[in-house]
């Protein structure tokens, strides 16, 4: 009796959660699922296509750029990211700093701005007229950094993403560090290790699957950026289009051209494609360490 | 995203912001009977519409025109019977896409709606407006200006809307800095792009104008005036694409060819460092609409007494033409159960005198009925910003020169986003313009085709 009232427990404390995602994650989901199956056009109305929205949507060269863009800003905005992160963390939880808890704050703080605020405030500070660097570069007559211009733009986003999120991973891996066991540092400085020591061969191991999850959060950022390309645009309308990223594509698509079929097959290739890039990404993580 | 309309300043903001709550507030109070009629194929008559009209009804209208409840409360004034609810569903786009959701979904779409001259065929393509002849509309035909007749006339003589505002295309100039440098307000297109060259030249700071790479709405304006002919709907599914023709081409070998040499800007408009260029005469000149000159007083308040209006620069100045960039109309949507009031109320609002007069002196909204554009005490308004000239009536004289029969497209946001990634790209990074011209076109063609359109191209 009380064990089968123990079993009958589990399913009703999961419930809530099942419900609820249920009705606003799996059924949007199958909703999307089953629009991408459809074409509307302006003439001659809706029609089932099966998957002709999937076979167009690989071939599209908007789309296959858009994605494109937001792999390389990944290789290039994560890495650099996260050792930042990491160094912060290891400068905060070393002990050595002055004010580490301002440091902190100050660190987190761009993680609590609105990326919209945030996106609007860079877009400020990288104007090509009356932005701040413009006036210095000007004031010092050197050429005024060009931040909204096509060759830049990749770089001028990644600044911002990085400035929104490093301090989000470095609280993730300094609440990882605080979690060593004190005996593992006595151990250490009992066999003679410094503290240059103690980072690489304690704390750095121990931050691993700390770092691995960062690096699966940052997978799908990257791959779903959406707010800061579509606020700058309304500053560099001519640098990003309709086509940026793969998230903007699919937003444009449903809002502006109204194929909402065709961005929701979009939608779900670009899921497909996050769930590849994550799991190879864990797969090449947990190979390096068995080896 | 396409912008026609301009943004709001920051007093309509202020007024836009009052808005919301008053909507939801007046949403509170929902209820009144529906009369029930449907939509006929014979004129309705003054019987039926006198019965309508005193029959309790309540009618939802979507608008984000700052404090309309003014020409609303005249409206109710006149057939208590009848209650409007004003909601704003958010400006131009915004309120275009909850539109169309509430339209697709099939319920929750609003009786009356302001709808933009150039947003007009993507909601007849999709069948969702009223025809308004039967209710009495073509009587109206003599009270507006001719070509905002057209614009919501259908090709078969419907009448999809009732015009609102306007925005004749002028150009506000810098009296200060034409004077500083010795040069005459440009008559023709060649004296201005002269005049930019040489301003430019004498300072290196300074613009004769901007042209804005993201601002499709100038562009079609100025297309208009240049008589193109970019788009017209044939048939059920035939559309004619020709945003390359010879009139377009024109038009990019000039403007192409001034951004290439670098003597205007090209920056989007609307931002803070544009605010910025104008409060500190980057720009001599703005090609603008009727409703710039009051949306630049309320811009750029450092530069009062600085500016003048003119018409457009001509291609022919022995026959000044121009176009059109904004202005809106009110339509009623085809699932309206009160079709009858829906009418009278899009009629009365925009055409009523009273109403009419309180949206270009309350909203600054520039007219649509001739009856105002003569009067004296609208047209002869001289405001100190510009110098006590009388901007208005410069405006007014512009309008009798815009050329008819100007067509939108039935997917206008599609049109824009393309030319901005197109044609406004080329002039942003000096390519030529000319090829991306042609780029927008075999966009555009490839677009109408995918969504079932018989495409005649140019």
């Amino acid at each position: 009796m009380r064990i089968a009232q123990r079993r009958a427990a589990g399913p009703l404390f999961v419930a809530p959660f099942l419900l609820v995602f249920a009705l606003l994650f799996v059924g949007p989901l199958a909703y999307a699922a089953y629009l991408s199956l459809f074409r509307d056009r302006l003439v001659g109305g809706t029609s089932f296509v099966g998957l002709a929205n999937y076979v167009t949507a690989v071939q599209d060269p908007q789309l296959i750029r858009g994605i494109v863009r937001v792999a390389t800003f990944f290789v290039i905005q994560v890495p650099v990211m996260l050792v930042l992160a990491v160094l912060f963390a290891l400068a905060l939880d070393s002990g050595l700093l002055r004010l580490s808890k301002v440091v902190r704050l100050g660190i987190f703080v761009p993680y609590a701005v609105p990326s919209v605020v945030a996106a609007l405030m860079w877009g400020y500070l990288y104007g090509p007229d009356y932005g701040p660097f413009a006036q210095a570069a000007r004031a010092v007559d050197l050429p005024t950094p060009r931040f909204l211009t096509d060759g830049w733009m990749l770089g001028s986003l990644a600044n911002i993403v990085t400035w929104e999120f490093v301090g989000y991973n470095m609280i993730i891996l300094y609440a990882a560090l605080r979690a060593i066991p004190q005996g593992l540092y006595e151990a250490a400085a009992v066999d003679g290790a410094g503290a240059w020591r103690i980072a690489w061969s304690i704390k750095l191991p121990a931050l691993r699957p700390a770092l691995l999850l960062t690096l699966v959060f940052s997978v799908i950022g990257s791959f779903q950026l959406f707010n800061e390309p579509r606020l700058l645009r309304d500053i560099a309308p001519n640098v990003i289009d309709s086509g940026y990223t793969a998230n903007l594509y699919a937003y444009s698509l449903a809002f502006t051209s109204q194929q909402v079929n065709y961005a929701a097959a979009v939608s779900f290739l670009l899921g497909l494609v996050i769930v590849i890039v994550s799991y190879a990404v864990l797969l090449t993580a947990n190979r390096g360490r068995s080896a | 995203m396409p912008r026609f309309l301009p943004p709001v300043s920051r007093r309509t903001l202020l007024a836009t912001a009052g808005a919301v709550p008053l909507g939801a507030a007046l949403a509170a109070c929902g209820g009144g009977a529906d009369s029930g009629d449907q939509a006929p194929t014979g004129p309705v008559s003054q019987a039926d519409i006198d019965k309508a009209m005193s029959t309790p009804t309540e009618l939802t209208f979507w608008t984000w025109v700052p404090d309309i409840q003014q020409e609303v409360d005249l409206f109710l004034k006149k057939y208590p019977a009848i209650k409007v609810k004003v909601v704003n569903a958010g400006r131009g786009t915004e309120q275009y896409t909850k539109l169309r959701t509430a339209l697709k979904a099939g319920t929750g779409a609003p009786d009356v709606v302001q709808i933009e001259y150039q947003y007009i065929p993507t909601f007849t393509i999709t069948n969702d407006l009223l025809d308004l002849r039967p209710y009495g509309a073509e009587a109206l035909k003599d009270r507006f200006v001719d070509w905002a007749w057209g614009q919501v006339s259908g090709k078969n003589g419907e009448v999809w809307a009732i015009p609102q505002d306007t925005g004749p295309m002028g150009m506000l100039y810098r009296q200060d800095i034409f004077d500083k440098h010795g040069i005459e307000v440009p008559k023709t297109w060649d004296e201005f792009a002269a005049a930019s060259r040489k301003l430019h030249a004498a300072d290196p700071n300074t613009y004769l104008t901007c042209l804005s790479a993201n601002e499709a709405g100038a562009w079609h304006g100025l297309l208009w005036q240049a008589g193109g002919a970019p788009y017209a709907v044939s048939g059920a599914s035939d559309i004619s694409l020709k945003v390359n023709d010879e009139a377009a081409k024109k038009l990019a070998r000039y403007w192409g060819g001034l951004a290439k040499e670098g003597v205007i800007g090209t920056e989007p408009n609307f931002t803070d460092a544009w605010f910025n260029a104008l409060n500190r005469g980057k720009y001599a000149t703005w090609l603008t609409a009727a409703w710039g000159p009051v949306f630049l007083a309320g811009s750029a308040k450092s530069t009062s007494g600085k500016w003048r209006a003119a018409p457009l620069p001509q291609w022919d100045a022995s026959k000044p033409t121009s176009g059109n960039w904004g202005g809106s109309t009110s339509a009623v949507i085809k699932t309206t159960k009160n079709a009858i009031v829906a009418a009278e109320f899009a009629k009365f609002v925009n055409s009523d005198p009273e109403s009419a007069k309180l949206f270009a002196t309350e909203q600054f909204f520039f007219p649509a009925t001739k009856a105002l554009l003569a009067d004296p005490s609208y047209v002869g308004d001289a405001p100190a910003f510009y110098g006590g000239q009388q901007v208005n009536q410069v405006f007014a004289d512009i309008n009798s020169t815009i050329n008819l029969g100007f067509q939108w497209p039935p997917f206008l946001d599609r049109a824009v986003t393309d030319w901005t990634e197109t044609v406004g790209k080329s002039l942003a990074d000096k390519t030529d313009t000319v090829v991306a011209l042609d780029q927008w076109q075999t966009r555009l063609t490839t677009f109408a085709k995918s969504q079932g359109f018989t495409v005649q191209a140019s």
